[in-house]
């Protein structure tokens, strides 16, 4: 299981173009958006003066989108070159593939937290959690990561195709930009702020920017974790489901 | 057959065989349409609050604000991911097959910017009936519309001459991201989502310099009826859509010399 979450692991980070968008992307979107709006500091009703702070949990929740991508993508190329072929012919068992896989995305998501924290502290943000805020920033960033790179893992057993699953993420980003990424809920209006109410991104970005703007409040941080489960519960169970097909003997 | 003729010959057939393309693969007529859709959505709707700040001061408000930057990407955008397509034909030999049969190889790139003009096309109408629906107010005269449809064509140019230049010097879909990079970077480090005035820091030193925050500006103005910048944004658009094609037509001819 280790060799397999090793594998998973040094598969992403030695790669440019998935290291790429999963640590810089973020990274350029983050000093855009928080020099671009740092005017809505001034608006009645904004949780803190420095915009830089609030936004940078969006980085996190989208390093674990990447997290989905770049695991579905390595896993259908190994489908398609037939290495996971090989490796369901071996005495492996599937708990411990499955294992090994969601351990080496926790990995690469402790690393590309790690990368934002040090973002953030170079840049200025203030983290009010301190260093037990910074641990669990780095501990939902990894089970972030593992519950959509289960998606991701999920898709690629379905689709068999690394570009059908590169495809996904479209759909995942646009469910990031309708939610409270840009500014909290109490100042989203009409219709957005229903659907960022329903839009599970929301709760999962306020989880994780509570640990910058007040620590440990119960409320968000419950939020993120539900959100976080869900992913497991879902996405873990599709992962779980399809892969007990894909290596059903015979 | 004369050079001009064959010119239009190969354009025309080009341009009909990628806009019949691209209308009938709902892989690539879809997120064309949809993305601008969303950005308009997520921008005009997620971020209505900045226009209560007491320094915007933009008369037709806030959607109208953010459909004036929707409008400048998706023109932009429109001409980038058109050159994605020429850059597929090239890694798959079809370019190769339409630079044997040509009669003015110049028409191979210049039928791709015809499709381009014609996604954006596409792609504004549909924003636009969408953000007039939700109550965009467009306080310009039918001058300054056209004005403004003229601005956006030259974007459309700008942004399809960069990224074919480049499909044309690499022939392959992996330089996308030298393609899309410098312009995201160049459409977003403008005043996407306050006026100038409201940037702070280094974003606004580099947004005063950035060529997006005169065309921004210009079809801000044009659409609220007060016309800012219009003049060097014109100028500034028609020199880099020329000097942009001047790019496309070099690498044209690497492409060529590499067969």
């Amino acid at each position: 299981m280790l060799t397999i979450a090793l594998r998973a692991f040094l598969k992403t980070v030695r790669q440019p173009f998935q290291l790429f968008p999963l640590i810089f992307f973020p990274a350029i979107l983050l000093a855009i958006n928080a020099s671009g709006l740092t005017a809505a500091t001034e608006l009645r009703g904004f949780p803190t003066h420095s915009y830089l702070t609030f936004a940078i949990a969006v980085a996190y929740v989208q390093g674990a989108l990447f997290a989905l991508v770049n695991a579905g993508t390595n896993l259908a190329e190994d489908i398609e070159s037939g290495f996971f072929t090989r490796l369901a012919l071996t005495p492996l068992s599937r708990a411990a593939l499955l294992g090994g896989l969601l351990i080496g995305i926790a990995a690469v998501g402790v690393l590309q937290s790690l990368v934002y924290l040090l973002i953030g502290a170079v840049a200025g943000a203030h983290l009010h959690g301190g260093l037990p805020g910074a641990f669990l920033l780095l501990g939902l960033g990894a089970f972030a990561s593992a519950g959509f790179g289960a998606g991701g893992i999920a898709a690629a057993l379905l689709l068999r195709s690394g570009e059908a699953v590169q495809g996904l993420f479209p759909l995942f980003f646009v469910l990031l930009i309708l939610s409270s990424a840009n500014l909290p809920r109490n100042l989203l209006h009409g219709w957005f702020h229903t659907v960022a109410t329903y839009n599970p991104f929301s709760y999962l970005i306020e989880g994780f920017r509570a640990v910058y703007l007040s620590g440990f409040p119960a409320g968000p941080l419950l939020g993120a974790v539900a959100v976080i489960a869900g992913t497991w519960l879902l996405f873990g169970s599709a992962a779980v489901a399809l892969l007990w097909r894909s290596l059903r003997p015979g | 057959m004369s050079a001009p003729a064959g010119l239009w010959t190969v354009t025309r057939a080009v341009a009909r065989r990628n806009l019949g393309s691209y209308l009938r693969r709902p892989e690539l007529l879809l997120p064309s349409l949809l993305f601008p859709l969303v950005f308009f959505a997520s921008f005009a709707g997620g971020l209505s609050a900045l226009g209560h700040l007491p320094a915007f001061h933009y008369a037709p408000g806030y959607t109208t604000f953010q459909y004036g930057f929707i409008l400048c990407q998706t023109a932009l955008f429109s001409g980038l991911f058109t050159a994605f397509s020429l850059a597929y034909d090239l890694e798959t030999g079809f370019a190769r097959r339409l630079f044997l049969a040509s009669a003015n190889r110049t028409g191979i790139p210049l039928g791709y910017a015809a499709v381009a003009v014609a996604r954006a096309i596409l792609a504004i109408a549909v924003v636009t009936a969408v953000a007039l629906a939700v109550g965009m107010r467009v306080e310009g005269t039918p001058g300054q519309l056209v004005l403004l449809c003229v601005l956006g064509l030259l974007l459309v140019l700008i942004g399809y001459g960069w990224a074919a230049g480049i499909a044309l010097r690499f022939r392959t879909v992996q330089a996308g991201p030298a393609m899309q990079t410098p312009v995201f970077l160049a459409v977003f480090l403008a005043p996407a989502y306050v006026p100038l005035q409201l940037l702070r820091g280094w974003i606004h030193s580099v947004a005063n310099f950035n060529p997006v925050t005169y065309y921004l500006e210009a079809t801000r103005g044009l659409l609220s009826g007060h016309p800012e910048e219009l003049l060097a944004a014109l100028l500034l658009a028609a020199a880099l859509a020329a000097a942009f094609w001047g790019w496309t037509q070099f690498n044209l001819k690497a492409a060529e010399a590499a067969g």
